[in-house]
């Protein structure tokens, strides 16, 4: 298998499209026989950012490296920005208003499964310029 | 537990269903999707009273093997759709999720 580099937009507040990016890089995978407990991680890792762009950052952009070895996915939006990473990190941690909350979102563990399901992840954020995350998951 | 004891243990409602025959093991109750995908094991039942779209959207990544709306709630238009198009598992119980979840040997 040779890489492949996949690229999505993200819209913002809009939780119909929400998840679709995930969607297909799950298809895609699947469909080049990747371990299915790798898929997993990649699918929810990749969802939960997703979802955290939609809800926190008006949206952004998704790009995903699929090597023979490893999945490597980066979410790049120019949101308001994380002021205080390792605080955001804490399981329950959120600052989704109750209307998000209503929909499902906000118990503040978004970035720990991201954390919990990959290998690798790195947040790199600026007030009032965006949010980076970058996320590996090992294939073997 | 085969999907067509669980839905007649739990006189369900089938909103989708494609395999009645299919085997649901273990268990995940709760509303907050994150935890959902943190905690739902692949082929489980998840009982829920949450009934938007994104139910449809966390089913599919978590794997969940059926998803069960309790309490008799309806998914919304969009929930329907989505679960009938992607094949996903979705039955409606009047049954409060305490009392569904003890209906069932899983
Ligand atoms: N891309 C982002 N831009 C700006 N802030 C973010 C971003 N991602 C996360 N955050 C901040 O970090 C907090 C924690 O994120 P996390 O995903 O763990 O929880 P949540 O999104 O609030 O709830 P959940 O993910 O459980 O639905 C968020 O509430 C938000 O304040
Ligand atoms: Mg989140």
């Amino acid at each position: 298998m040779s890489s492949l580099h996949l690229e999505f937009d993200v819209a913002g507040n809009n939780f119909v499209s929400a998840g679709s990016a995930s969607d297909e890089v799950k298809k895609t995978l699947k469909m080049l026989g990747v371990d299915p407990v790798a898929v997993r991680k990649v699918a929810i890792a990749m969802y939960e950012g997703e979802i955290n762009m939609v809800i926190h950052a008006g949206g952004g952009k998704a790009s995903v490296d699929i090597d023979t070895d490893k999945v490597k996915i980066v979410l790049a939006d120019e949101g308001p920005g994380i002021p205080d990473i390792s605080l955001a990190m804490k399981d329950g941690y959120s600052t989704a208003p109750d209307a998000i909350r209503d929909l499902g979102f906000g118990a503040g563990m978004g970035l720990p499964n991201m954390k919990k399901y990959t290998d690798e992840m790195h947040i790199d954020s600026t007030v009032g310029v965006g949010t980076t995350v970058t996320m590996v998951v090992n294939l073997r | 537990m085969k999907l067509k004891d669980i839905i007649a243990a739990l006189d369900a409602e089938v909103v989708s269903a494609e395999d009645l025959e299919k085997e649901i093991s273990g268990g995940y109750c709760g509303d907050f999707l994150s935890f959902v995908m943190a905690q739902a094991p692949a082929g489980c039942a998840w009982f829920t009273v949450m009934s938007n779209h994104n139910v449809a959207a966390v089913a599919a990544l978590t794997e969940v093997g059926v998803t069960i709306l309790c309490e008799g709630v309806e998914p919304d238009e969009q929930l329907k759709a989505k679960a009938v198009g992607r094949g996903l598992d979705l039955i409606v119980t009047a049954k409060p999720v305490f009392e569904a979840v003890k209906a069932l040997d899983l």
